[in-house]
């Protein structure tokens, strides 16, 4: 259980995170989502006890992580997989790290094992591995104390596909095993088929706290794509229902505020063909962009 | 009779200082950076006393009566040269401060202090490993550099036991010169905690400063004699007031003073580098 209460962190003139409060609970994986420059890391570092809060408390399990002499077994965490000396090798580094917490070497060959780096890389020098091994060593790093709580910050940078849909399973894992999973992100879609939670926030403050299918409903415009020979007679169909119906090519139609269900049924109904039938998945992303269209850092073309 | 759980199982174990010592002593050995900074540092060192020592042997034939008659004083400083010293500074303040430094350099730093939220407990670990094994680092050094100079002096039978009045103390001064240079690299470390920037500082800290400091008044005297490097020549000049050729300074360094001056260096050493990274954040 990871508890954030109006937590603050200022930098001179900057607020980098502005009392920001929520709960993360174990047996999920929770999303935490933001732009760029949101504070998100901030607040992990925070939760660590690597940087002092100006104001306000974080504590993980009732207690302020700094107060335990030893952190393994409480927290596994990978804020960035480049926390690493590139001089050692996978093992010594994960050794180093065992030894100072108590946990047998053995455990050292679990976790490489795991993330897939036994063998030859574990003995490599981290120094030449791709940022995606480094990513594999970091996720190791934080199992290594048999955890329950977790901390990922942006986990998924420079993992190939193979790789993402293994940390997936993880994460669902981890918290199907009762383990509180906080999993940070600048990607909504990297979330949605992960997170069952979600903490979003943008400039440092709280946007939202819920369910990624509460926040997923936030999504106004929720768009489908229907594909068929017969366009101009669905599209009076729909309009009559109340739909907004945009042309995309000849044989293809971008419909919205009606459900795919019901453009399903309709069409069956006026015996139209229908060859393609798809609601859109990025309603999360562009509930996710609506959202922190006002809160981004960083915009493209901006032009302050 | 209700079924205990099995709460002593999943307690974490006792915390303990041995475990840090132990994690430190792989990350020190696991290093490839290490063993060639200590290997090329000693083999350095060893050399040049060495090669001082050659120098007088070959010479000695030339040497006049009364120079003869000091050979003590030459073979003692020929066990471990000021050129030496300086080189030993330099290499064992780097590899002090690269144990502080190269933590923060690469980020391990954050990857540490997760897994050990106790700072202090870390660092007062770190201090402990380095000291301990720069103390044995400078015993091997300057055991190999005085056994080589005197057996090369001894070419010319004027090579001196361990026994000789003031050889042990040239032995020891040098040794220890290892570690409290080593810790005042970490202290500058920990609180620069910049690679480049720290070694400037130590070399400017350890070898530039005390050279530009006078004996001629009291209080910038004080100030020198309390420079380790300053304090390891005096430990060393065992010709000190009895060598007919040099002049004794006014404000002269005492011998209690300059073992002072190296444990007050190690311990604000020490001292500083477990602080510093107390409540910064990283």
């Amino acid at each position: 259980m990871i508890e954030v209460n109006e937590l603050t962190k200022r930098y001179g003139d900057t607020t980098a995170v502005r009392q920001l409060t929520f709960q993360v609970r174990p047996g999920h994986v929770t999303g935490f989502l933001g732009p760029n420059g949101a504070g998100k890391t901030t607040t992990l570092r925070m939760l660590l006890g690597l940087i002092a809060p100006t104001g306000g408390t974080a504590t993980v399990d009732g207690r302020p992580f700094r107060d335990r002499p030893r952190g393994l077994r409480h927290v596994g965490a990978l804020l960035d997989a480049g926390d690493v000396h590139g001089g050692r090798s996978a093992r010594a580094h994960l050794s180093a790290l065992a030894r100072s917490n108590r946990i047998p070497y053995s455990r050292v060959d679990e976790v490489l094992a795991e993330v897939g780096l036994s063998g030859a890389a574990a003995r490599r020098r981290v120094g030449g591995f791709s940022l995606g091994m480094r990513q594999r060593l970091g996720i190791a790093t934080a199992l290594l104390g048999d955890p329950p709580v977790l901390m990922f910050d942006e986990p998924l940078n420079g993992l190939d596909p193979e790789g993402v849909l293994w940390v997936r399973g993880l994460f669902r894992r981890l918290a199907a095993e009762g383990r509180t999973v906080f999993v940070s992100s600048h990607l909504m879609s990297e979330m949605e088929n992960t997170a069952d939670q979600l903490i979003v926030i943008g400039r440092g403050e709280l946007i939202a706290a819920e369910s990624v299918t509460e926040f997923a409903a936030r999504g106004t415009r929720l768009t489908v794509t229907v594909r068929t020979p017969d366009a101009d007679r669905l599209t009076a169909v729909l309009s009559a229902e109340g739909a907004a119906v945009a042309p995309y090519d000849d044989r293809t139609l971008k419909v919205t505020a009606l459900s795919a269900a019901r453009i399903g049924e309709l069409a069956f109904h006026h015996r139209i063909l229908l060859e393609e039938l798809t609601p859109q998945a990025a309603s999360l992303e562009a509930a996710f962009m609506e959202l922190t269209a006002d809160s981004a850092e960083f915009l493209a073309g901006d032009s302050r | 009779m209700t079924p205990t759980t099995p709460t002593v199982a999943l307690a974490p174990p006792a915390p303990r200082f041995v475990d840090l010592l132990a994690a430190e002593w792989i990350k020190l050995r696991s290093l490839r950076s290490t063993y060639w900074a200590l290997g090329t540092g000693a083999l350095a060192v060893i050399a040049f006393n060495a090669n001082a020592a050659r120098v007088d042997a070959s010479d000695f034939p030339r040497f006049d009566p009364r120079m003869r008659a000091n050979m003590q004083w030459l073979a003692l400083r020929d066990a471990f040269s000021d050129g030496s010293a300086m080189i030993l500074i330099l290499a064992v303040a780097s590899i002090g401060a690269i144990t502080v430094v190269g933590e923060y350099s690469t980020g391990l730093i954050r990857t540490t202090f997760t897994a050990v939220p106790d700072r202090r407990a870390l660092m007062a670990a770190k201090v402990t490993l380095v000291t301990a094994v720069m103390t044995v680092y400078g015993a091997l050094v300057a055991g190999a550099s005085f056994a080589l100079t005197q057996a090369i002096l001894d070419t010319r039978d004027r090579g001196l036991p361990l026994s000789h009045p003031g050889a042990l103390r040239v032995v020891v001064a040098s040794a220890l010169l290892a570690p409290v240079c080593a810790l005042a690299g970490m202290a500058l470390g920990a609180l620069i905690r910049h690679s480049a920037t720290t070694m400037v500082a130590t070399t400017a800290v350890l070898l530039l400063i005390p050279t530009f400091i006078t004996d001629r008044y009291r209080w910038t005297a004080a100030v020198k004699h309390a420079q380790p490097v300053n304090a390891w020549t005096r430990l060393t000049d065992i010709a000190f007031g009895h060598d007919p050729f040099t002049l004794v300074p006014r404000h002269p360094a005492t011998v209690t003073g300059a073992w002072i001056t190296f444990a007050a260096w190690a311990a604000v050493s020490a001292v500083v580098a477990v602080v510093a990274v107390d409540r910064r954040d990283v």
